[in-house]
């Protein structure tokens, strides 16, 4: 029965998916248009009121639902796209933080202007990890960009001139652009008091990420990492550059995540080396995976679920991690693919060898009898 | 700063090894299992943290009237490693039934495999936190995060001196007791039937199973074995630190992981080359940048080998007889 159910869902997502295939680029645009008009309009109280009973929607709206949108979007390219397994992504989030903290605070710099300098400082971390670790196989790679994401966190506590354990505070608010008002919000000016002004800018960015990621994805970049995903060896047989693919996707995730950093550290006015732990790192990868990972919707549909519902069930408090935890081990076991996995992803997960190309399990599934040792076994 | 390591060479020293041959036998586990399922047990942190709670339940219940010494030392940290390596190799089994078997049985991929993993190890940490650590120490349920105190059950003394120095019978004990635990750990897989059966599922999993070999008792055993030797580690740390926490597996399995692949994944020898090498590395480069740096040193470790030498100090290999 609980095929039946599984199988109807996904048909009736083909259908959907296949309908916006056909769709004309003007339907298109409507419709992409009517989603960040609802997205806009989203930190209404009504909506809240559902939302999160407990705490501030337009609060939570902001973080963790947005940033953790912007941030699987962002580990999207590097998992999802090039296929590139990181557990480390925290450290990015932390790099762009600490840039708006240090940069704004000790140099006085303005929020627009270090968004570019922490997107580039980004970018050179993410190739500083890349290039001597990318040579790696899949797991090593992720435990190689688990200990850099506790190198820096570790770093960070332990130099005094970024904070030490205290981290930083007074961080400036990015510049206020008008007091322009519309239905009662002042949506340009940065205060302590209204979220919504962050939550605006925060939608801005993850537009403009998004553009950026899907003309990446259906590019010459694009279709290489998807090469790179299903089979390594054979994209560098074919005269694809492997490794400086695989080193742009660490760059470019690594500056979206940067990016993040940046606007939250804005609002928060104040960042200590606790606010990014590896359990972040794991909190995204999970979204991305549980989304369907490769598929921009999908991503952000599992980063909403995974930050919304934690606030939802607020009453749940204590066993929020524990529920985080047998979802994870239920998901992979039900649905490895995630939520709304793209159709390459079922494809490729058809094929058998799990979806991950080369990456996928060596030792056979077991089985299915078990059988006397002293007899040679069939499969 | 290198007059420090040149005063502190010795203690260093056989801090290093006695942290290392905790390291060493964690990373038994992780280098086990990945030889024959090309998987990194993540949760396999939380293993280790399941025996130093059933070990410090045990040393608890029992009760001690005095700290103990000499045999008596010795038998009680023998009774803790022998429930350590139920209780352990049991949740590991446990572990490997639950999370993994059944996405081998689909087929999934490696990252399905590492979201399970780590979905698991959270589960564990969480669990223990929330349910077993409060209702078997007797806590209200917000005290289940804390550290628990075991009574003081070890009584240390000096045992051999090297100059100035003395070295503690503690850490003497944990350093022995490793190697030991390796030697039998070896010869198991060298020479029986169950040894060869994994050695051969970690070098061809496909031929193993034409020959006969039954891959889910393998990996069943695998996972029992990894889980018994951390249960062994587990008493040690447990004699060595008197406590223990819900998030000790954490960081201890981290480095136990870079230990294994420090002294080759895969590769039994490795795992104790490779501990006794970190524990090593980890106390020098305390000495000689200070203590907060000491996680720094260890990582700083794990990515410079895998850049420079990934197939480790001693290379891979379970297959091979003299691994």
């Amino acid at each position: 029965m609980l095929t039946r159910t599984r199988d109807q869902v996904s048909g009736g997502m083909d259908s959907v998916r296949d309908r916006w295939a056909r769709a004309s680029r003007w339907e298109r645009w409507v419709v992409y248009v009517a989603l960040i008009v609802a997205a806009l309009l989203l930190p209404s109280q009504t909506i809240g009121a559902f939302m999160t009973p407990q705490s501030d929607w337009p609060t939570v709206l902001f973080y963790p639902i947005g940033i953790y949108i912007l941030l699987a979007i962002g580990l999207n390219v590097v998992v999802g796209q090039a296929g590139l397994l990181d557990l480390g992504y925290v450290a990015f989030f932390a790099i762009g933080g600490y840039m708006m903290a240090v940069v704004g605070t000790k140099f006085g710099w303005s929020f627009w202007e270090v968004l570019v300098v922490g997107v580039v400082a980004s970018a050179l971390s993410g190739i500083v990890l890349g290039a001597p670790t990318l040579r790696l196989r899949g797991d090593y790679l992720a435990i190689v960009t688990l200990g850099f994401g506790e190198i820096v966190r570790k770093v960070a506590e332990n130099t005094d001139y970024i904070g030490g354990p205290r981290g930083i505070a007074g961080i400036p608010h990015p510049p206020n652009l008008t007091e322009f008002e519309m239905f009662g919000v002042r949506p340009l000016r940065y205060g302590v008091l209204d979220p919504r002004p962050y939550y605006y800018l925060l939608v801005f960015i993850i537009v403009l990420t998004i553009i950026f990621a899907k003309r990446l994805e259906n590019s010459r970049v694009g279709r290489s990492w998807s090469a790179i995903r299903e089979d390594e060896d054979a994209a560098e047989l074919m005269g694809v550059p492997t490794f400086k693919f695989k080193l742009a996707a660490f760059a470019i995730g690594a500056s979206i995540g940067g990016a993040a950093g940046v606007v939250w550290a804005s609002k928060v006015i104040s960042i200590i080396p606790a606010n990014f732990p590896f359990i972040l790192s794991a909190t995204i990868l999970a979204a991305v995976v549980l989304g369907g990972s490769g598929n921009i919707p999908g991503v952000m549909l599992g980063a909403f679920l995974i930050a919304w519902l934690p606030e939802r069930f607020r009453a749940l408090q204590d066993y929020r991690v524990l529920a985080f935890g047998a979802v994870l081990v239920l998901m992979m076991i039900l649905r490895p693919e995630g939520l709304l996995p793209s159709k390459r992803r079922k494809a490729e997960l058809a094929e058998g060898g799990g979806g991950s190309g080369h990456l996928g399990a060596e030792v056979a599934a077991p089985v299915a009898d078990s059988e006397p040792e002293t007899t040679v076994g069939t499969r | 700063m290198f007059e420090n390591l040149i005063n502190q060479f010795w203690p260093a020293t056989v801090d290093g090894l006695s942290l290392g041959a905790i390291y060493a036998l964690v990373a038994l586990g992780y280098t086990m299992v990945y030889g024959v399922l090309r998987l990194i047990n993540f949760a396999h942190s939380e293993i280790f943290m399941i025996g130093t709670v059933a070990a410090l339940f045990t040393v608890t219940t029992i009760g001690v009237s005095a700290p103990l010494s000499g045999l008596a030392l010795i038998g009680m940290l023998i009774l803790l490693a022998v429930v350590g390596m139920l209780v352990a190799g049991a949740s590991a089994v446990a572990l490997e039934y639950v999370a993994y078997r059944p996405l081998r049985r689909r087929g999934a991929g490696r990252l399905a495999a590492l979201i399970s993993a780590i979905g698991a190890s959270l589960f564990l940490q969480q669990l223990f936190a929330l349910l077993v650590i409060p209702r078997l120490f007797d806590r209200p349920q917000q005290g289940g995060r804390l550290p628990v105190q075991s009574p003081d059950w070890v009584e240390r003394s000096d045992v051999i001196s090297i100059g100035d120095f003395v070295v503690r019978n503690d850490k003497l004990l944990i350093i022995i007791a490793a190697v030991l635990m390796m030697v039998a750990l070896d010869q198991f897989v060298r020479r029986t039937k169950l040894g060869r059966g994994i050695r051969a599922t970690a070098q061809d999993p496909e031929t193993a199973v034409l020959m006969g070999v039954n891959i889910d008792r393998i990996v069943t055993a695998t996972f029992a074995i990894g889980g018994a030797m951390a249960g062994v580690a587990a008493a040690l740390y447990l004699m060595r630190f008197e406590s223990t926490h819900f998030f000790v597996g954490f960081l201890l399995g981290i480095k136990a992981f870079t230990a294994a692949v420090l002294g080759g994944i895969g590769n039994l020898r490795g795992a104790l080359v490779g501990g006794f090498a970190l524990g090593l590395i980890e106390l020098y480069g305390s000495v000689l940048f200070g203590s907060e740096w000491r996680d720094v040193v260890a990582f700083s470790v794990l990515v410079l080998v895998l850049m420079f030498r990934p197939s480790g100090i001693l290379g891979e290999s379970l297959q091979r007889a003299r691994a």
